[in-house]
């Protein structure tokens, strides 16, 4: 009786210092979930989610209150990864918070800008040069085209345009979906005895008992 | 006799590469334009080197190398640059990309020097190199990788050079023709690339459909060649001239994932590749021209020697193709081609054939994703994929955007092949899914680079934004304290006083004082004086007026 008490009670005081240990060698600083969230966020910074950034966004995923379809920038690809990552089912795009569009960047009409600096204020990125009264631009690899610089511009100068395709960073199109199968039958039916290209059957027969090689 | 090994799946599609061996490699005519992509091969574009309205000549170079993966781009013949300018480029998003535009003058003037015959012998391994980087040959088997980077051996890495005559892919037979005439000159380069590499075990593979050719190539190993060189007849099964099933098959070892040949000691290269060298060693002609195989619906299906830069729809003309009835131009073959969106878009250094469909009589294509069934998993695409794949889950997976997991079932190793497509029941459209997921992971990890670069922007402008507000809470606050603490006179007149103080001390202290009344001449003294008491006399004058 004696024996096993002791012998439980070592355990404990044994598991507890284990543990113990474990607590502090093995702390975990913050929350990486929301870290892990943010890295999966475009970073537009455009506040379409009616948070204001891509951090708080991933803080409130994190904590709940707040769905993952609410990035319109980061869209079809960014839903699904956030899916992935917190075990959901993915879901369209909440239509509240806007629409996928294809990439843009600002432009500024530098005959029109008066130099009022509104613009500069509002870029969460830091993407726009000059100085009160002198003319501004856009620095065009730095804009992530969150749009917050439209409204501010008292003379309209601003334009979002649409950065176009370059072979570089085309991407081919996804396959269409399956057809109508009656359509399917019938270009098989007038291909069938053509002896076109796929027309090989009695080689694949004989490559695959032959085993397909030397 | 060598033991050959065998690679997993394959497909024995028709071959259709009677048609366009029957007649003999005919010259291309000469076109009125001749438009040379700036990025026709693997690295970075090439620079332009000349400008609009410039005269060039056949073999000038047009464009330099970008940095040290690129490859510069001559002249094929000669003429005026119309413009450097944006044009369609044999790209499958049929997006237009930079080019050089020269609008011939059909006298086809050479640069000095070109076409003469050079001792190649007395060139060591790294002029050898340096010789085909200027010559801007690029692998002329479809990849267009700087071939000069693939002839460095450093640290003798590389034991084995494999000499790729196979062209396995239906209806291609460039490499065919261009063995068939120049044997002895693709002997002669892959002697070359032995200098280069410092290598003396050499292996020419040459599938067994192709006999004529394999003959002709062996007179010429005994002809010219070293009893190191090893002709090898390998079995006709596609894609058994794909570089890593190549290797497989000669030596039973496998590149490893995501590997390259380079990496098990193995380099291959094209037979036209090894043309292409021998010109430019032997002769000094930069890389300009090619063999093409232009066929499919046309009334002449045949060979043609052309100059890169000649449009599509030049070639398809000479053949006897009707234009108004294109349905389809596809760039390379029926397996791993490209549809054309436009017949106006010049060849490059590494067309090999030209596939034309019209609406009369249509060239049958593994993959037409108009008419795909459901997958009904019957595994037919496993037990074809050469590489090994498990190419329904990497359709799974693409269909359904999961782009980790398909990379977890080494997406990468896929090389296009297109015989999952070709064995498929259900004609799904596999290979497009695959490119389709290659091209959207490239963009997408492009992407999280600018994101990450937005995310650091983004928490310095933060950090700005409240160091600034610091700042001018800090500045706010001394002022108030100075105003403050200015409230009586004495201040006010200690203040005047540091400030004069200060300004005499800068007088003082400032390297500019001046000096235009020390060291005068007499006269000019005198002429001061003068001055002085004419001023003096006004003031007089004036004095007594004042006073009245």
């Amino acid at each position: 009786m004696l024996t096993a008490i002791i012998a439980l009670a070592v355990l404990a005081v044994i598991f507890g210092l284990a543990l113990g240990y474990a607590a502090v060698r093995f702390k975990v600083e913050g929350d990486p979930l929301v870290e892990k969230i943010d890295a999966l966020l475009p970073q537009t910074q455009c506040g379409q989610c009616t948070y204001p950034g891509c951090r708080p966004y991933a803080e409130a995923i994190a904590k709940g209150e707040a769905d993952i379809n609410q990035c319109p920038p980061g869209g079809e690809t960014t839903i699904i990864a956030l899916a992935d990552l917190l075990g959901r089912d993915p879901k369209p795009l909440n239509p509240e918070h806007g629409e996928e569009k294809a990439k843009r960047v600002a432009v500024i009409d530098e005959e029109i800008c008066i130099g009022c600096t509104l613009c500069i204020q509002a870029c969460p990125v830091d993407a726009i040069l000059g100085a009160p009264k002198l003319m501004h631009t856009i620095i065009e690899d730095e804009c992530t085209g969150c749009d917050l610089c439209v409204p501010p511009c008292p003379v309209d100068c601003i334009d979002m345009v649409e950065i176009k395709p370059t072979p570089d960073n085309w991407v081919w199109d996804f396959p269409n979906k399956l057809p109508n199968q009656l359509a399917a039958l019938a270009n098989r039916v007038s291909a069938a005895g053509t002896g076109g290209f796929r027309d090989t059957s009695k080689h694949d027969a004989a490559a695959k008992k032959t085993g397909a090689g030397a | 006799m060598r033991r050959l090994y065998n690679f997993p799946g394959g497909v024995r599609p028709k071959e259709h590469k009677r048609e366009s061996t029957a007649a003999p490699v005919a010259r291309a005519q000469l076109p009125d334009k001749i438009i040379l992509p700036l990025h026709q091969h693997i690295g970075v574009p090439a620079k332009p080197v000349v400008n609009a309205g410039d005269r060039v000549l056949k073999g000038q170079l047009v464009a330099e190398a970008g940095n040290n993966i690129s490859a510069p781009i001559h002249a094929s013949t000669s003429g005026t640059v119309l413009a450097i300018e944006d044009h369609a480029i044999p790209h499958a998003s049929g997006l237009p990309a930079p080019c050089i535009i020269i609008h011939t003058d059909g006298k086809d003037e050479a640069i000095i020097g070109y076409g003469k015959p050079r001792d190649a012998g007395i060139l060591t391994p790294e002029q050898l190199r340096h010789a085909i980087k200027q010559a801007g040959i690029v692998g002329l088997g479809g990849a267009g990788f700087p071939t000069y980077l693939k002839l460095a051996n450093e640290g003798k890495k590389v034991g084995t050079l494999i000499l790729n005559g196979v062209e396995c892919e239906p209806y291609i037979t460039c490499d065919q023709m261009l063995m068939r005439d120049h044997p002895i000159d693709i002997i002669m380069g892959l002697m070359i690339m032995q200098r280069a590499l410092g290598i003396n075990r050499a292996i020419v593979a040459i599938e067994n459909n192709k006999p004529k050719e394999l003959e002709l190539m062996q007179e010429a190993i005994y002809e010219v060649g070293t009893p190191d060189i090893e002709l090898v007849q390998v079995p006709t099964v596609y894609p058994a001239g794909g570089e890593k099933q190549l290797i497989q098959i000669l030596t039973g070892k496998e590149v490893p994932s995501q590997g390259l040949p380079m990496d098990i000691g193995i380099v291959c290269h094209n037979v036209g590749t090894a043309y292409a060298i021998t010109r430019a060693i032997e002769h000094n002609e930069p890389l300009i021209s090619r063999y093409i195989t232009v066929a499919g619906s046309v009334a002449k299906a045949q060979v043609l020697h052309v100059l890169v830069g000649t449009p599509v729809s030049h070639l398809i003309e000479q053949c006897g193709g009707n234009r108004k009835t294109l349905s389809r131009v596809i760039m390379g073959g029926p397996m791993m081609g490209f549809a054309l969106l436009d017949d106006e878009v010049p060849v490059v250094k590494t067309t090999n054939c030209i596939l034309v469909n019209s609406v009369v009589s249509d060239v049958p294509l593994p993959s037409r994703g108009d008419f795909a069934l459901p997958c009904i998993r019957c595994g037919a695409c496993a037990e074809a994929c050469p590489a090994g794949l498990l190419p329904q889950q990497l359709y799974w997976y693409a269909h359904a955007k999961d782009f980790d997991k398909v990379q977890d079932y080494n997406l990468f190793d896929c090389i296009e092949c297109g015989c999952c497509d070709f064995v498929c029941p259900s004609q799904i459209p596999l290979v497009q899914y695959y490119r389709y997921a290659k091209s959207a992971i490239w963009q997408q990890e492009k992407e999280k680079v600018v994101a990450d670069i937005s995310r650091q922007r983004h928490e310095f402008h933060k950090f700005r934004q409240e160091r600034e507000k610091h700042e001018r809470e800090l500045r706010h606050k001394q002022k108030r304290q100075v105003v403050e603490g200015q409230s009586t006179q004495d201040d006010k007149k200690s203040a005047i006083q540091a400030a004069m103080e200060r300004v005499r001390k800068k007088h003082e202290h400032s390297e500019v004082s001046p000096k235009n009344i020390d060291n005068l001449t007499e006269q000019q003294q005198k002429l001061i004086e003068e001055v002085e008491a004419r001023r003096k006399k006004k003031l007089e004058e004036i004095k007594p007026e004042n006073n009245q």
